[in-house]
């Protein structure tokens, strides 16, 4: 709890980077909303989305970019490079368990800035097919929360590659351009051709973008939908557990 | 001062952000995937959108690909060139832009040099292959003004873009946090020009298109090439005086940011 708690206070410090990033989303907002408009100058229906829950779909996305951080990052690694690493091995905290807080932390800020600000930018500026059932929003709220811890099982894997690789930077640099795609940031998964589609959803990527706002927008089941973002959770975590665990064997700390 | 350093000092500069960047080959190699990968995925997005729908904005897919190779190779070009001001804000913070001031060099001419970053060699890549693709695979009634065209476009599309970048980049003397501002225009000019402007809301064009050059990448070259009429009716003589009016316009954003930085006074 301390440590969630300190995540969101790390990152509320930090207000000009919060303007900035948010001045970012807003933009590629737009840009977006104009290319997925795009698809509908010969129908008013496509892949089950009609202009509306298109354009909700684009800004909900821009809000959740930031919350489950798509672009992935690259602290844990920064840490194995540098050999700081051996010092957060040996505090008395499990150290999955405390990233993890931390990031909850961090998405609970971001939540309230990045994903806020953007969906009513985008409310002001277009009309967003939003719920009016309380608990569409109960549900949606359910699958941003696993939606980050997902998003977290993914980049804690990458960061553990800098123990074999030491510079992971190209690792990342690569799932920062695939993951927005993948998860359906940049163009709606259903849009895809149907065995993409089919290819993208046995993937956890998905549960980071698609399927939360699937969960506001109310398509398909909730209840299938949530399940298969906690079956991703619980694989991605344990993945990430087994991994650190050979990691910690293998662990020389550079410079002795 | 005994000789003039010029020429000499920017190719060692050059030739150490070359060498330590092929240090850890593995790792370059995949950034450099990476790159071409970035410019990939947006290739992909258009694709996926065509698979939806015939034309966009009046285009057909080809067309696109023809306006997306083009602004792709520019702006992978730009970024080779001046992406390294991206790290703007870091110099700033950390006061290493204050040693590179006392240097008798142009400081915007050692940033770009000293940290060359040629995995963005990726990007041109995955451009100019998508570029060749659309050229062949549209139908262009050849004359020797539209193979100077041909030749001409990437090489000012590089320059509006990179003069997009430097004038975007200066926000950052006075914002002191300003890269994330910076990347809206950047990265976000990317994205506009890939694209036939008339897709966009008309507040949007305005100010992306004309006020921010987007328009002149690869949009306007484009309608030459394809001897298709401007639907906005933009007289033909701007469209050669914008790669100048960029320039000019971000030499004198960035000066005027140069003069003003005091440094952080830590």
């Amino acid at each position: 709890m301390r440590l969630m708690r300190a995540g969101f206070l790390r990152y509320a410090t930090y207000r000009q980077a919060v303007v900035a990033g948010l001045v970012t989303n807003t933009v590629f907002g737009f840009l977006r909303t104009a290319i997925v408009l795009t698809v509908f100058a010969g129908s008013a229906r496509v892949a089950g989305y009609d202009p509306a829950s298109a354009i909700t779909f684009v800004w909900v996305g821009q809000g959740l970019l930031a919350v489950v951080m798509i672009f992935g990052d690259g602290e844990l690694a920064a840490r194995v490079r540098t050999g700081q690493i051996s010092a957060d091995l040996l505090r008395p905290v499990d150290l999955q368990a405390a990233l993890l807080a931390e990031d909850l932390g961090r998405a609970g800020f971001a939540m309230l800035t990045r994903f806020a600000v953007p969906v009513v930018i985008g409310g002001l500026a277009f009309k967003l097919a939003l719920p009016t059932s309380p608990g569409r929003y109960l549900v949606f709220a359910a699958g941003v929360v696993l939606a980050v811890v997902v998003s977290f099982g993914l980049r804690f894997l990458l960061n553990l590659t800098a123990f074999w690789l030491l510079d992971s930077r190209g690792v990342l640099s690569i799932y920062a351009v695939v993951a927005p795609l993948l998860a359906g940031l940049i163009i709606p998964v259903p849009y895809f051709p149907g065995w993409a589609a089919s290819v993208l959803s046995a993937t956890p990527f998905p549960s980071m973008v698609q399927t939360p706002t699937d969960l506001l927008l109310g398509r398909g089941d909730a209840g299938w939908l949530l399940a298969s973002q906690l079956l991703w959770l619980v694989l991605l975590l344990g993945a990430g557990r087994l991994v650190l665990a050979r990691a910690v064997r293998r662990l020389v700390v550079q410079g002795g | 001062m005994a000789e003039r350093p010029g020429l000499e000092a920017y190719c060692r500069l050059l030739g150490g952000a070359v060498r330590s960047q092929l240090a850890y080959p593995a790792s370059f190699g995949l950034q450099l995937v990476g790159q071409a990968l970035a410019q990939g995925v947006d290739l992909l997005a258009i694709l996926v959108l065509f698979g939806r729908v015939a034309a966009m904005g009046g285009f057909s897919r080809d067309e696109v690909l023809l306006i997306y190779g083009l602004a792709s190779v520019g702006f992978g070009l730009a970024d080779l060139a001046v992406g390294q001001l991206d790290q703007l804000p870091d110099l700033i913070r950390s006061g290493q832009l204050d040693a590179m001031l006392l240097r008798p060099l142009s400081v915007l001419g050692q940033l770009c040099a000293a940290d060359l970053a040629l995995r963005r060699l990726g990007r041109v890549v995955a451009g100019a292959v998508t570029l060749g693709y659309a050229l062949l695979a549209v139908e262009i009634t050849w004359t020797p003004a539209r193979v100077a065209l041909v030749i001409v476009s990437p090489l000012s599309a590089a320059v509006i873009l990179g003069a997009i970048w430097v004038a975007a980049a200066s926000v950052c003397f006075w914002v002191v946090d300003g890269r994330e501002l910076a990347n809206s225009v950047t990265y976000g000019s990317n994205e506009f020009t890939s694209y036939p402007i008339t897709i966009f809301s008309d507040w949007v064009r305005r100010l992306l298109a004309f006020i921010v050059p987007g328009a002149f990448v690869a949009y306007y070259p484009v309608l030459g090439l394809l001897g298709k009429p401007d639907p906005l009716g933009l007289p033909a003589v701007l469209r050669w005086c914008a790669p100048l009016a960029a320039v000019t316009a971000a030499t004198l954003v960035w000066r005027t940011g140069l003069r003003r930085y005091v440094g952080t006074g830590s």
